[in-house]
């Protein structure tokens, strides 16, 4: 990559079906416009966005992770959030103490009524993540990045 | 020490218990002793140097039968035993605790209410070199805490003796056996070695008693006992509670608060 070209960074999106996702469906029908960094993967719920699912995003390569679900009190299943969160802060706290960098990986809630959150949201981590670089440091542990020449090769 | 063995082959011979599970003389430290007999339990021994966390043994079927068994137990053993209590894999009906305290009087457990009142007096503390390890941890950037731990995974070799040695790693099933899908790559590699640390660290939230077994077990060293030790010293106040005093609410990832607090998700 020369050194005049934009850093464009692969996100991925953990979404759960009854909030985000139809939320950014909205962006999509109210033409809004967001970075297309990003890669949606629906989820039955927050709940059931596994943590060694984003490691796995990090070690295949992913730069950021957005992980979104439904407002507290909003779940469709009651209470799936409310157990996601707990998740996230105590993996969060872990992935701290590991030293990986926890600013990658980017909480939100938005319901299915904010499509412009979703591009707000979107548009936000992209910025963010360009500025903090490729995730080479995961990366390389991961031989992801040798991976890549490897494939670009044959 | 010497009532503690009268103590045991007293149960033993009048078939109060089918086991004791104790501690005997090593080649180097005392290891774990298992008496069926009343001739065994005079090898039973129990002092400082006993560190071993025997409460590892309880949950294991194969081992202990059906009948009633009695282990000796230390603060730390006491602490996983009400942590397994919480989580239903003890009854009260199957165990017995023996314990010596700290003046040298040998004291018996019958209810888990008897332990938790004992096991509270006990204020969890880091040990002289859990506070070394994790002052300097603390002190680190992010970029040198990961230089440090991928430095100290890389002599982890998968041998999963800190799962073994856990008392709480009691599923029969672990993910790392599970290969559809294969969620944590088998063999040792820098982040194959991490995702399994952060994932021991993850099935421990709420759970963890620190009793250091899975760092005490490690062949190479690796101080993986402050990770779940650290995430358990964070985890304390945000969920109001620490494993092994025992509050019967619960596992801390099972349940949730309404307040629960943070200030990352935007």
């Amino acid at each position: 990559m020369s050194s005049e070209e934009i850093f464009e960074p692969k996100i991925v999106a953990f979404v759960c079906n009854w909030c985000t996702y139809a939320g950014a469906d909205l962006t999509g029908t109210s033409r809004l416009k967001y970075a297309t960094n990003v890669k949606i993967v629906r989820f039955p719920c927050t709940g059931r966005i596994d943590f060694l699912l984003l490691l796995k995003s990090f070690a295949q390569g992913a730069d950021g992770i957005i992980v979104s679900g439904c407002h507290p009190n909003d779940c469709h299943y009651t209470s799936g959030n409310f157990h996601a969160r707990r998740r996230w802060i105590a993996f969060r706290s872990i992935l701290d103490m590991m030293g990986v960098d926890v600013r990658r990986v980017q909480y939100s809630w938005v319901s299915a009524a904010e499509g412009s959150k979703w591009a707000d949201l979107v548009n936000n981590t992209v910025a963010d993540i360009r500025a903090l670089g490729p995730y080479t440091d995961y990366q390389k542990v991961a031989d992801y990045l040798e991976k890549e020449v490897q494939d670009g090769e044959a | 020490m010497e009532k503690l063995r009268e103590r045991a082959a007293a149960i033993l011979a009048d078939g109060t218990v089918s086991l004791v599970i104790g501690y005997e003389e090593g080649t180097k430290r005392p290891r774990p002793l298992f008496c069926h007999d009343g001739e065994s339990a005079r090898k039973l021994i129990f002092d400082s140097r006993c560190f071993h966390n025997l409460a590892v043994y309880l949950t294991k079927k194969e081992l202990v039968g059906n009948g009633r068994f009695a282990v000796t137990a230390t603060i730390s053993t006491l602490r996983s035993i009400m942590q397994l209590y919480v989580e239903n894999q003890l009854s009260e009906d199957k165990l017995l605790i023996l314990t010596v305290d700290l003046s040298g009087t040998l004291r018996e457990f019958v209810t888990f209410d008897e332990i938790s009142a004992y096991v509270e007096q006990f204020e969890l503390k880091r040990g002289e070199r859990e506070q070394e390890i994790l002052t300097r941890i603390e002190g680190m950037t992010r970029e040198e805490r990961w230089k440090f731990w991928q430095e100290e995974m890389s002599h982890c070799f998968k041998c999963y003796a800190c799962r073994s040695a856990c008392p709480l790693c009691y599923c029969t099933k672990c993910v790392v056996e599970v290969n559809r899908p294969q969620w944590i790559n088998p063999w040792p590699a820098p982040v194959a070695n991490m995702e399994w640390h952060i994932n021991r660290a993850m099935h421990m939230v709420g759970r963890c008693t620190a009793c250091g077994a899975c760092g005490d077990a490690c062949p190479v060293g690796i101080p993986i006992d402050l990770i779940t030790r650290k995430m358990m010293e964070d985890m304390a106040p945000e969920f109001g509670y620490i494993p092994g005093l025992p509050v019967k609410k619960g596992n801390a990832l099972s349940t949730w608060k309404l307040d629960d607090r943070e200030q990352f998700i935007r």
